[in-house]
């Protein structure tokens, strides 16, 4: 319970963060050139300037930037994110539309970055400045240094255009009817090259913080002491070193779940995936500020929710933070 | 001179040297080799690398030298990695150094600025900056500037935090220096080795941030970008895949250089904690 409270005050705490974002991109977006009427009039090919003042009283529009502030968040109270001009839809429902497919990427690149990371950073800090350590460590190093987007039209050029193993876009095939547990298989194969390309820079962090974090811990005096009782070093490594070396890995999901989302705008173009990202991607093309301020509302919720698991998470590896020392 | 010495034992950190002066070589050659724009037609569209002598590197779709516009392309990366790190790092002292400094309720409310600053991801604010200001290359640099700048911050305050109620500061203030002489003058010095290792790493992400941005078409179209080169080769992958290969592994190499750079300068400043 005491962990539940806990992480509950830090959500509460950021409160005022999420607010203090919502404000400053509101009043960012004040600096546009041009406003969603601009852009819908460019759409329907042009119109008087009649009929551009009729739409802005509509959109409320003509008031002050102080009265459409105040009427923004009011509206955010009642989980009304405002009206798509371009869509022609509720902002909300353009967004929940689009919310699924980035859930699933990051989803499927956290974990894909977060095992292998764990995995090879423990291979590199067992054998330290050995073969294994120095291959691990180049090419980390090599992943860190890749650009994201290249890396995924690399991969396209080997694996769907050459060796067409994998599809180079999209969520589903098109052509296919399929149900059950064939869409599901389906998907996953759409998603194998995303997930790779979003989670290599990821992967690179997190083999790179576990090898770091694995040496300090192998130096502590327990593990020592769990030496000398006589276990063998597999049981030292999967009960004692692991557990605590894992703290800093945690914490850095929390860090990283901001960058992940961001890398996923250019992933999800490369891949053509119909999520967020891109959705943030064609909203600033297409000046439909609205859609860019609710994207920002839910990638600020977003972030604070992964933070809020990684506390929970956090609690319950080291029992120390929940009994208050 | 221990310090370079520490420096120059590292190999890797001598490959990260010896890349990042080649990479600057480049960009200082580039208008002595390439006398011509980068960005003017020089011959037929999509030539295949090394089957012309005259364009070593083979040209893009609209029929541009490639080896020209990476040569180019060097200065741009390098000018904004310089700069837009300078900026971010700039910002990140100033407030980390007044937050660790004073505490208390400045402290909270710069601390609360960085932490929205935080939670909102950084591509997406600059997605936002560059609808509001435009793609223009400037704009671009100090966008990129302006959303990295909260982790030097918070490795500032940090330092400030540990250093500020340390011997020398207490003397400081004994002797009646004022509080700007005593954060610039006298506790900046010993916490900026961290930050200066660090910006090796916002150097990194700025060119990386760049290079997507020019990806997308959101950075200025009129300079030779190597993001723009593969986002103009992405139309003729299917065949003439070299397009966006050949400049993605010279940002690669780049980032690479710099990060490099950026570990052995701190196994050299930090012997202590060298193989971390």
């Amino acid at each position: 319970m005491r962990v539940l409270s806990l992480a509950g005050r830090r959500l509460a705490a950021s409160i005022p963060t999420l607010i203090l974002i919502l404000v400053g991109v509101f009043l960012l977006l004040q600096f546009a050139p041009g406003d969603t009427v601009d852009a819908m009039m460019a759409q329907m090919g042009g119109g008087d300037a009649r009929t551009a003042e009729d739409l802005r009283r509509f959109y409320g529009l003509d008031l002050s930037v102080s009265a459409q502030l105040g009427n923004y968040l009011w509206r955010l109270v009642r989980f009304d994110l405002g009206f798509s001009a371009i869509y022609g839809k509720p902002v909300a429902t353009v967004i929940a539309e689009r919310l699924p497919a980035t859930i699933l990427l990051m989803t499927a690149s956290l974990s894909f970055a977060f095992f292998f990371g764990l995995i090879l950073g423990v291979i590199a800090a067992r054998g330290v400045n050995k073969w294994p350590d120095t291959l691990i460590s180049t090419v980390g190093l090599i992943f860190y240094a890749t650009p994201s987007f290249w890396f995924g039209l690399m991969a396209i050029v080997v694996f769907s255009i050459y060796l067409q193993w994998l599809p180079a876009g999209g969520l589903s095939d098109i052509t296919s009817t399929a149900t059950g547990i064939r869409a599901v298989l389906d998907t996953a194969r759409h998603l194998i090259l995303p997930t790779l390309t979003l989670g290599l820079i990821f992967l690179a962090i997190y083999l790179r913080i576990m090898r770091a974090s694995m040496l300090e811990v192998l130096n502590l005096d327990f593990v020592r002491t769990a030496r000398s009782k006589g276990l063998d070093e597999t049981r030292i490594i999967t009960r004692h070193v692991l557990r605590n070396a894992l703290l800093p890995m945690v914490t850095l999901i929390g860090l990283q779940a901001g960058t992940m989302l961001g890398g996923s705008v250019v992933v999800e173009s490369v891949f053509s995936l119909p999520g967020l990202g891109r959705l943030a991607y064609e909203s600033v093309v297409q000046r439909d500020l609205n859609t860019l301020l609710g994207i920002i509302f839910v990638s600020a919720l977003l972030v604070i929710t992964v933070n809020f698991i990684v506390d929970l998470i956090y609690a319950r590896l080291d029992p120390r933070i929940t009994t208050g020392v | 001179m221990e310090i370079v010495r520490a420096y120059f034992r590292s190999p890797a950190a001598i490959v990260g040297l010896f890349l990042l002066l080649v990479v600057i070589a480049m960009a200082a050659s580039a208008s002595w080799l390439f006398p011509r724009d980068p960005l003017a037609l020089a011959g037929r569209p999509l030539v295949w690398p090394f089957t012309n002598p005259r364009f070593p590197l083979g040209t893009d779709n609209s029929g541009r030298d490639i080896a020209a516009q990476i040569f180019y392309g060097a200065r741009i990366s390098l000018l904004i990695g310089g700069v837009a790190t300078v900026i971010a790092v700039l910002i990140g002292i100033v407030i980390g150094a007044v937050s660790g400094y004073y505490g208390g309720w400045v402290d909270n409310v710069l601390m609360r600025i960085t932490e929205a600053f935080q939670t909102l991801p950084n591509f997406l604010l600059l997605l936002v900056l560059i609808a509001v200001f435009g793609s223009n290359i400037n704009t671009v640099i100090i966008a990129i500037g302006i959303v990295s700048w909260p982790a030097p911050a918070r490795l500032t305050r940090a330092e400030f935090l540990s250093l500020r109620n340390r011997e020398f500061v207490q003397a400081g203030r004994t002797l009646g220096l004022k509080d700007l002489k005593l954060i610039f003058g006298e506790i900046l010095p010993n916490a900026l080795p961290p930050v200066i290792v660090y910006a090796s790493v916002v150097m990194a992400v700025s060119i990386l941030l760049e290079s997507a941005l020019a990806f997308l078409r959101l950075s200025d179209p009129n300079v030779a970008s190597w993001g723009n080169l593969i986002g103009l080769g992405r139309d003729v992958l299917r065949v003439q895949w070299y397009v966006s290969a050949i400049p993605g592994i010279a940002i690669l190499l780049t980032v690479l250089a710099v990060s490099l750079v950026g570990q052995g300068l701190n196994d050299a400043l930090n012997p202590r904690l060298k193989g971390r």
